[in-house]
């Protein structure tokens, strides 16, 4: 229950922020030249003057923009996020369609540049300047210098060219008609690459974050204090010094959630694979405003959903917080 | 005597055709490639979301990638580029050429499984060609109304002359009919037969996942028996290229079409002998480079100054080094791959810097001391590689005859708005398409008179009553000869004035897996029905 109210505070406090980055947002597309009818025309290779006025009509456009923005406004209070002009239906299910497949490369993403960045963190800072040190100190390095894209491309090249392993793109076997555990299995072959082309570049920072951060905690008096009363050296690892040296990465966590909903545009276009990133591309091209809209304001929501979680971690990790 | 040796040489006959048969299945592949095989899957490119399949209603080559397949046009082109019976099986003209009659075909029915009748042409023609269809709400702008005595018989009565052979020409692209039943008493625009459509073709609709695939499987009940050969067709919809290109490499894809890929890896398929790369089955599609002038410009409303900007750039080595041979020198608004209006010895202008100097100068505008005569804003469509690449071509063959350029890019959408709203620009350059019949989508790009903000039309504040007498006249014109000779007329007379300039000619590309059969078989086969089309496995 406390929880609850927590959450319920954090969402109310983080009102004014929503607000005005949707305004914000609307009125700088309104700075963009052309509007979607534009887009539309660009796309069917011609249209009279007639049929754009008529199109104009029916996408709402042809009203002042203050009136589109209170229209807007007016909506979103009701919940209601509006009509897609790409898609010719509400925004809340375009969305919703999309929403899996971006949670699942952001979650498994996620989880994969913690856990493996934390365990590498820990070897490396073990091993300090020894080989296995500067082996992943050095991979760490090449991980974040390489742009996502290239690892992406490169990637599909080997793995689903060259070796034929792995599929080079989209989502799923189209029209395999998989239940059950056989579309689990199906599923997660496709988001392989994707993966791990998304996860390396945070996996880079988490390690470093995490080799400096043992460093440091090791050499506090705390840690003396253990090892003094004989605790057992894996003891001292896990119970003492990982806690203390976790918060760091925890808090990057929270920072990088909206980052990597950023990074995954250059993912899912790589992989074709039916995301938020891309339909946030697709709506900034094709000028819909109000799927862009609602792709900001749920994206925005997940961001504080992440970080309220981080916070619960926190108080879970260090009761001096809470 | 001379019987018995027939006898004879047709069994050595027959036993050489069985003996060549049991040779073809023991080495899978060996001729194979010639005989169409029943079932399969063909996985198709779709580089861009379409927001509806209704070809009846948009008239893009992204929706007939698709809708053709399930949609079908009262008339198509055949092989050799001449009119296809469709849905129409016969067509006549009378005399005046105000009225045109249609024979439908008979015992088509609808994927639902109503009948397609005469009152289906009839709905379409007047409720969505005329009032929404782009390029054909102004190729139907005089149909007064579309008669329907029986119901395989639709008659289009013209308040002006309108020429049989323009309309069959025109048709293929802006001919597709829709039911009536489905749509009739709707919002055409908003009908949720617009994503998921019902058609006469070869294939029905079944899935459209939104940024994933389209499905269509075998129409068991098509007009054509035995046809088509391919259980399903699906579009994988990959916007980015470079993915696209891996995924044609990986097997995953069996053809990109409209030249989606990037131009490196188009050459690169060329080399490949999984992959067949060719320009074949898009004769019915040209497209031409451009270099739109502002003619607002004081310096560009000198013809002489046009006529140097031309003579400046060297069109053929761009071709051979830019675009790896996929495009060559343009020649006028109509290109090559038109032989019915196609014009020999229209004025051209050679690759010559000097020339192109001298004009500078004689124009007045000489070499500053900084070796510059003047600047211009050049602004080009964001439509492809080939694009971007010819505007730094532009921007560097300007400089060298004192030209100063500057590029301004934008998106679809900034592009449209900035070169054809608000007149915001020097140079422009994008693509023209040709589709069959220059009345269709070339004049356009002439005549005066278009309002403010329509794409692709004259924007350039450019005017001239005898060009645009010509195409009127050409436009109502009845006899094919004397249309074919109006429009060498046009093209002699907007290469002379050079309003605009169609600098490069080129055709789509089609990547197709080895493995099918039948394709690029039609001068505009990505767009068409696809029936024929099979896959060896």
């Amino acid at each position: 229950m406390r929880v609850l109210a927590l959450a319920g505070r954090r969402l109310l406090s983080s009102l004014p922020t929503l607000l005005i980055i949707l305004v914000g947002l609307f009125l700088l597309l309104q700075l963009a030249p052309g509007d979607t009818v534009d887009a539309l025309v660009a796309q069917m290779g011609g249209g009279d003057q007639k049929l754009t006025e008529e199109l104009r009509r029916f996408y709402g456009l042809d009203a002042p923009v203050a009136v589109q923005l209170s229209r807007y406004l007016w909506r979103l209070v009701q919940f209601d996020l509006g009509h897609s002009a790409i898609y010719g239906k509400p925004v809340a299910s375009v969305i919703l369609e999309r929403l899996p497949a971006t949670l699942l490369l952001m979650g498994s993403a996620l989880s994969l540049a913690f856990f493996a960045g934390i365990v590498l963190g820990i070897l490396a800072a073990r091993k300090v300047n020894q080989w296995p040190d500067t082996l992943i100190s050095t991979l760490g390095l090449v991980f974040y210098a390489t742009p996502s894209f290239w690892f992406g491309l490169m990637g599909i090249v080997v793995f689903a060219i060259k070796l034929a392993w792995l599929p080079p793109g989209g989502f799923e076997t189209v029209g395999a008609g998989y239940v059950g555990l056989a579309r689990v299995l199906d599923i997660a072959r496709y988001l392989v690459l994707p993966t791990l082309t998304l996860a390396l570049i945070f996996l880079a920072i988490y390690l470093r974050i995490m080799r400096a951060s043992m460093l440091e905690v090791l050499t506090l008096d705390f840690v003396r204090t253990a090892r003094a009363k004989g605790v057992a050296e894996q003891a001292v690892i896990v119970r003492h010094v990982l806690r203390n040296a976790l918060l760091p990465v925890v808090t990057l966590i929270g920072l990088q959630a909206g980052t990597m909903l950023g990074g995954s545009v250059v993912v899912e276009s790589v992989f074709a694979l039916p995301g938020l990133g891309r339909l946030a591309y697709e709506s900034v091209v094709q000028r819909d405003l109000n799927t862009l809209l609602g792709i900001v304001f749920v994206s925005a929501l997940l961001v504080i959903a992440v970080n309220f979680i981080v916070d619960l971690l926190y108080a879970r990790l260090d009761p001096r917080i809470a | 005597m001379p019987d018995r040796t027939r006898v004879c040489i047709t069994r050595r006959l027959i036993r050489l055709f069985l003996g060549s048969l049991a040779l073809c299945a023991t080495m899978p592949g060996a001729l194979s490639a010639a005989e169409p095989q029943r079932g399969g899957v063909v996985n198709v490119l779709m580089n861009s979301e379409q927001r509806i399949l209704n070809p009846a209603l948009r008239a893009s080559t992204g929706v007939y990638l698709v809708a053709a397949k399930i949609m079908e046009p009262l008339v198509d082109l055949d092989t050799t580029g001449k009119p296809e019976a469709m849905l129409a099986t016969s067509w006549s003209t009378t005399p005046d050429g105000k009225t045109i009659t249609f024979k439908l075909r008979q015992g088509v029915t609808w994927h639902d499984g109503k009948p397609f009748t005469s009152a289906d042409v009839q709905f379409t023609a007047m409720q969505m060609w005329k009032k929404h269809l782009n390029y054909g709400s102004t190729l139907q702008r005089y149909l007064d109304a579309v008669d329907t005595p029986d119901a395989h018989t639709a008659v289009f009565r013209y308040s002006r002359p309108m020429p049989l052979d323009l309309l069959l020409r025109a048709l293929p692209d802006l001919g597709y009919i829709a039911p009536r039943h489905v749509f009739d008493g709707t919002d055409v625009l908003t009908n949720p037969a617009n994503t998921a459509p019902i058609g006469t073709g070869p294939f029905k609709f079944v899935q459209y996942e939104r940024g994933q695939f389209i499905i269509a499987e075998r129409n068991p009940n098509y007009w054509r028996k035995g046809l088509p050969y391919l259980d399903r067709v699906v579009w994988r919809i990959i916007t980015d290229k470079s993915a696209a290109s891996a995924a044609i490499e990986a097997g995953q894809l069996h053809v990109s079409l409209y030249s989606s890929l990037p131009l490196a890896d188009l050459d690169r398929f060329k080399r490949d002998a999984r992959f067949e790369v060719t320009t074949r089955g898009n004769e019915g599609n040209g497209v031409n480079n451009t270099i739109e002038f502002n003619h607002r410009r004081k310096e560009l409303a000198d013809l002489n100054v046009r006529r140097a900007i031309a003579h400046a750039i060297d069109v053929d080595f761009f071709c051979k080094n830019f675009l790896y041979g996929f495009g060559k020198r343009g020649t006028g608004p109509i290109p090559t791959s038109s032989p019915e209006f196609y014009p020999q010895g229209t004025p051209q202008y050679a690759f010559d810097q000097a020339k192109a100097e001298a004009l500078l100068d004689a124009a007045g505008y000489k070499k500053g001391t900084d070796g510059k005569r003047f600047a211009l804003r050049l602004v080009p469509a964001p439509w492809g590689e080939d694009v971007s690449l010819w505007s730094t071509f532009i921007q560097q063959s300007l400089g060298a005859v004192g030209i100063d350029v500057e590029i301004v890019r934008y998106d679809a959408a900034g592009f449209l708005s900035n070169v054809y709203k608000e007149w915001n620009f020097d140079l422009a350059t994008g693509w023209h398409q040709y589709r069959n019949d220059p009345a269709v989508s070339t004049t356009v790009w002439y005549r005066s008179g278009s309002p403010k903000g329509s794409p692709w039309t004259n924007q350039w504040g450019w005017q001239s009553a005898a060009i645009d007498k010509i195409i009127d006249d050409a436009a109502s014109e009845l006899n094919p000869a004397k249309r074919k000779a109006l429009y060498a007329e046009f093209v002699k007379a907007v290469n002379t004035e050079l309003p605009i300039w169609m600098a490069i000619e080129r055709q789509f590309v089609t990547v197709a897996s080895k493995s099918l059969v039948n394709h690029s078989n039609t001068p505009r086969w990505p767009s068409s029905h696809w029936a024929d089309l099979s896959i060896t496995r």
